[in-house]
């Protein structure tokens, strides 16, 4: 149980970490949100699973940041990514260069 | 046997921990370096999301349920800010 817990937490940190990689990687900041937003999303929540089977009584509140999560992360990056859009910032294209928009 | 289980436990406990530091600086290094505003405020929503499962993280190491409803309040701070920071874009900062 308590391993199964461990195997939850790494796959949550490997999930954080690959988003922070592809915030640092992607080449244009609609990129960034994509890659940041989903699998930090992932892995925030399989942290949660992981701290649920160390402490199953903690259930209810991890139940509840799940939730709050699940509603207010692909909000929050939309609305970024339609803020941007109406502030005039075109996405990237293959063959220019970064921040020349 | 036990010997064996506790050291691997020990083992995916510092992975764990080494992947959280280096997911903080990754993001860290993308909101002081990044070209312009909105890459800070990007990284500054996934480094919110990121503090959200490393409290999420402490309150285990902690065995404490309390840093559970601090996690829950840093999560709704970070999204009323991101929020807000997107709103400025969008208006172009008008009073």
């Amino acid at each position: 149980m308590k391993f199964a817990g461990q195997l939850f937490l790494l796959l949550g940190a490997f999930f954080c970490f690959l988003g922070a990689l592809g915030i640092v990687r992607m080449p244009d900041v609609y990129n960034r949100i994509q890659a940041g937003t989903k699998a930090v999303t992932l892995g925030t929540l399989a942290v949660l699973i992981g701290v649920g089977f160390h402490h199953p009584d903690w259930w209810p509140k991890l139940l509840a940041i799940a939730g709050l999560l699940l509603l207010t992360n692909p909000v929050g990056s939309s609305t970024i990514a339609r803020a941007l859009y109406l502030a005039g910032v075109r996405p990237w294209r293959a063959g220019r260069d970064e921040g020349e928009s | 046997m036990a010997e064996g289980v506790r050291a691997v436990s020990a083992a995916l406990d510092y992975a764990i921990y080494a992947l959280f530091a280096c997911a903080f600086l990754l993001g860290l290094w993308r909101m002081i370096a990044g070209p312009q505003t909105p890459d800070r405020i990007v990284a500054a929503d996934t480094l919110g999301v990121i503090t959200t499962a490393a409290l999420a993280l402490l309150a285990l190491q902690l065995e404490s349920a309390l840093y559970l409803d601090v996690a829950l309040v840093y999560g709704v701070l970070a999204f009323v800010g991101v929020v807000a920071l997107a709103r400025i874009i969008e208006t172009g900062a008008r009073p």
